[in-house]
């Protein structure tokens, strides 16, 4: 089969082209050793069908970015029968110089002019024969929203794939000509492919040819000492780079005549981001859409009408009051139970009916089913237990995330296709590049406190690796929404066991949300500043047209998450749930266990043999026989934050059916019907007899400990690098331990404080010494 | 008048005569359109002060302070 390559800048229109051509067929997956989305499919309406490859959205083949590097290497090894060159129409000039570079490449190419619907909108014309005759290959006005003239661009890039095409450069008007030529014979004459283009990348002293031909680059430099040029001296890079623009400026911007000749116009797009990143009221709007996503997605107060409406007095009718419900407070029918999951007297936000839908209808149903089956085929009570209770429920945690990161991957979506993302990164990049961050990575910080999962797939968006490492290992830290119930059960106890029921146990929940963007700061902070240390990556950025987004991609970029997410369900997740539920529910004899017997599995000991291990943390060896069962519910919090309270409630009734010390005559009954899970702390609190330092260490643990598998998973695949990915993991272990530690010991003895400030003040004493002692150095070799 | 792109006013524009700065930022900058010659506005400048907008063969651009720097231009009436 053919494979056409799809090239050209980001905001191009590539991928509105790409969706349009292959529709259906697309296939996401990465670069081979990057995490940029590399997506093929086939297009099946030429005389035979044609693979077709989305390179990334690129400006220029420089070296200096691992998407620029992909796109050539694809095109350079990979030969493509065919490059299809999309130019957005409406912006020319800078388009057309990523062009003049793909065409110095052997390689049949054909001009995509994109976006003509827009240009003849304004009024504009484009001399496409002009353009074509300037440039050697054919050139074919499309619009790839409209899906206009895109069978006679492919019939085209079929027609042009049949032949062979040696590069041309439009340098020849350069002085640069003759250099240029000569290093081309000389690579030409070794059997080099493509010689003109590594030619000019000798030239130009790019990192990787240079590496490339490293015999050939003492001739160049022989070559380039006989020239020199009266603006630019010796800088090839910049005697290239405006050569190219000349030459476009020259012959190519012609071929366009404005109806309005006035330059700098002022534009619908212009107007609304007059007040979009405003001097006043940017932040403000800002503040306000960031709400309006979080609110969409999660509240179950929507718009707050049942607050205004002060129905916590006089509700709406309950199910109950309209008589929809059985006596024992069962829906009465089918129906009922699909209007319950949207009305059951307070109104719920969008996200939150999806959610529900999905978890309690679709889902719910369709496991309810299964396990009912399993249940009565007879089967031995291990294998009843691992199916319904270990993978069915382990896939149905996992799959109950889906909902609210489709829908806030949706939201975020709208912003990036609108063209408001970028001008996010705008309005915010001041304050992130203090600490060594741009304005780009506040988004996926801020989507940890929905869900890590979304979040970390949203740092592709963040052009330097290391900033990217940085933020994927910080997000853990923005406190996601399934951590909150181990928060407020704890905080709970907290306040009913030690303040008697006074005090405010939202402060405690409060207080740790402002620890997780505490730890999260300084951990970039002395990332940045010793193993990811890098200047401020550079922030040069177009600012796209605004547009409303196309429902077509949005689905687009829906579905591919979708396919990915649950790929990742089945395969992963699904053999760590099996794993875990196996070693909760056999002791070392291999006897299958009840839930109520957890005490004797396999993990239960193992809990206890690493139970030492926390004793700095508060929750170790002080707690004695007993204390292993905190350890116990941060080990399987591992697998997903909602196990921490699910294990909570089993723990604490096995406590009390062991006639650990009762408290407030609780029984293993109420423990079970709390699902808030205070009581079996209570329970916990009173078998290990815990300290308030303790229980807070314990909760800040978990905030910043290794993640669910979901998002470590994520973070796997996003992170590319096994090395890299073992380093966060370790880098997670560390942060929580030592956070831990802190809270327990000053919590505990006020005067460690000052230890810990002393310890603070001598790692960054140290840390300044060595970079100092490094950019030192540095400095001497670079003399 | 000759000047650095850091030191524009809103709405000011000039034609770049020579840009400056380290390889990475230098080449960044050529690539997406600043080379001399090339006419450059300065729309606005973020909440914050920092960074720049600025208009550039047609279409708009952000980069900061910093970068602005290695930006020299003759100024336009």
């Amino acid at each position: 089969m053919k494979r056409f390559a799809l090239a050209g800048n980001p905001n191009s229109g590539k991928t509105t082209l790409f969706n349009s051509l292959t529709g259906s067929t697309a296939h996401v997956g990465n670069w081979p050793g990057v995490t940029v989305d590399k997506r093929d499919g086939v297009y099946k309406k030429c005389a035979e069908p044609v693979a077709i490859v989305d390179l990334p959205g690129i400006y220029s083949l420089s070296p200096y970015t691992p998407e620029e590097v992909i796109a050539r290497n694809y095109i350079l090894d990979d030969k493509p029968d065919c490059v299809i060159n999309i130019v957005d129409a409406t912006n020319l000039e800078r388009n057309l110089y990523l062009t003049t570079q793909i065409l110095e490449m052997d390689v049949p190419v054909v001009i995509a002019l994109n976006m003509m619907d827009a240009v003849e909108k304004a009024g504009d014309k484009i001399n496409e024969s002009e353009l074509e005759k300037r440039l050697g290959v054919p050139v074919v006005k499309i619009s790839a929203l409209k899906e206009q003239g895109l069978k006679d661009l492919m019939d085209k890039a079929f027609n042009e794939s049949n032949k062979r095409r040696a590069g041309t450069t439009v340098l020849n008007e350069t002085q640069l000509k003759h250099l240029i030529g000569d290093v081309k014979i000389a690579l030409a004459g070794q059997n080099v492919a493509n010689p003109l283009f590594h030619a000019i990348k000798l030239v130009e002293g790019d990192e990787i040819e240079v590496a490339m031909h490293k015999e050939t680059v003492p001739m160049v430099e022989e070559f380039k000492k006989t020239f020199t040029d009266e603006t630019f001296g010796t800088d090839f890079e910049a005697l290239v780079a405006d050569g190219r623009y000349k030459y476009i400026s020259k012959y190519f911007a012609p071929v366009l005549t404005r109806k309005n000749k006035e330059k700098f116009k002022m534009s619908r797009s212009d107007k609304a981001d007059k007040v979009l990143t405003n001097r006043w009221a940017g932040i403000p709007i800002f503040l306000v859409i960031l709400f309006c996503i979080f609110h969409l997605t999660f509240s179950e107060n929507f718009l707050f009408v049942s607050t205004f409406a002060d129905w916590a007095n006089s509700p709406l009718p309950s199910l109950e009051d309209l008589g929809l419900l059985t006596a024992d407070g069962e829906p009465l029918n089918y129906g009922v139970r699909w209007l319950a999951t949207i009305y059951d007297g307070t109104i719920y936000s969008p996200g939150v009916i999806v959610n529900n839908i999905w978890n309690d209808m679709l889902v719910g149903e369709l496991f309810g089913w299964v396990s009912g089956l399993v249940e009565g085929s007879g089967m031995a009570p291990w294998a009843v237990g691992l199916i319904n209770n270990g993978i069915i429920e382990g896939l149905g945690a996992v799959l109950s995330f889906l909902p609210p990161i489709l829908t806030l991957f949706l939201f975020f979506s709208i912003l990036e296709d609108s063209g408001y993302m970028a001008r996010i990164a705008f309005i915010l990049d001041r304050m992130f590049r203090r600490f060594g961050l741009s304005g780009r990575s506040f988004l996926p910080m801020i989507m940890g406190f929905g869900c890590s999962v979304p979040a970390m797939i949203n740092t592709r968006t963040l052009a330097d690796d290391k900033e990217r490492t940085a933020t994927v290992r910080v997000i853990p830290f923005f406190s996601c929404g399934a951590k909150l119930p181990i928060l407020t059960a704890v905080a709970g106890a907290v306040m009913l066991h030690f303040a008697s029921g006074g005090g405010n146990a939202d402060l405690i929940t409060y207080a740790m949300y402002i620890l997780g963007i505490l730890v999260a700061i300084v951990s970039v902070l002395l990332m940045r500043s010793t193993t990811l240390k890098g200047e401020t990556p550079p922030f040069i950025m177009e600012l796209p047209a605004y547009h409303v987004p196309q429902f077509k991609n949005l689905m687009a970029h829906l579905w591919d998450k979708t396919k990915h997410f649950v790929k990742k369900a089945f395969t992963i997740i699904l053999a760590s749930t099996i794993v875990i539920w196996v070693l909760t529910h056999f002791g070392f004899d291999w006897r299958f266990l009840q839930d109520e017997q957890i005490n004797d599995s396999i993990l239960a000991g193992l809990s206890r043999l690493i139970q030492p291990l926390f004793t700095p943390l508060g929750f170790g060896s002080q707690l004695g026989a007993y204390g292993w069962v905190f350890v116990l519910a941060a080990v399987a919090g591992l697998i997903a934050k909602e196990n921490v309270i699910s294990t909570f409630a089993t723990l604490g009734a096995c406590l009390i059916a062991a006639g650990v010390p009762q408290l407030n005559g609780f029984n293993a009954a109420d423990i079970y019907a709390d699902e808030s899970g205070i009581q079996a702390v209570l329970a916990m609190i009173a078998a290990t007899g815990i300290t308030v330092p303790g229980l807070i260490s314990f909760i800040a643990f978990n905030m910043t400990t290794i993640p669910c598998f979901a998002a470590v998973g994520t973070a796997k695949s996003e992170l590319g690098n096994k090395k890299r990915f073992n380093w966060t993991l370790l880098f997670w272990i560390a942060t929580s331990y030592t956070v831990g530690a802190i809270v327990y010991t000053i919590g505990s003895w006020w005067w460690t404080l000052f230890i810990w400030l002393a310890v603070a003040a001598a790692v960054v004493t140290v840390i300044i010494l060595r970079n100092k002692r490094l950019s030192q150095s540095t400095l001497t070799v670079a003399k | 008048m000759v000047t650095t792109l850091d030191k524009f006013a809103i709405g000011q524009h000039g034609v770049v005569q020579s840009v400056g700065g380290e390889g990475k930022i230098k080449r960044r900058l050529f690539d997406m359109g600043i080379t001399p010659g090339a006419e450059v506005l300065l729309r606005k400048r973020a909440p914050l002060g920092d960074p720049l907008e600025i208009t550039v063969r047609g279409y708009e651009l952000t980069l900061r302070i910093t970068e602005a720097q290695c930006v020299t231009l003759e100024v336009r009436q």
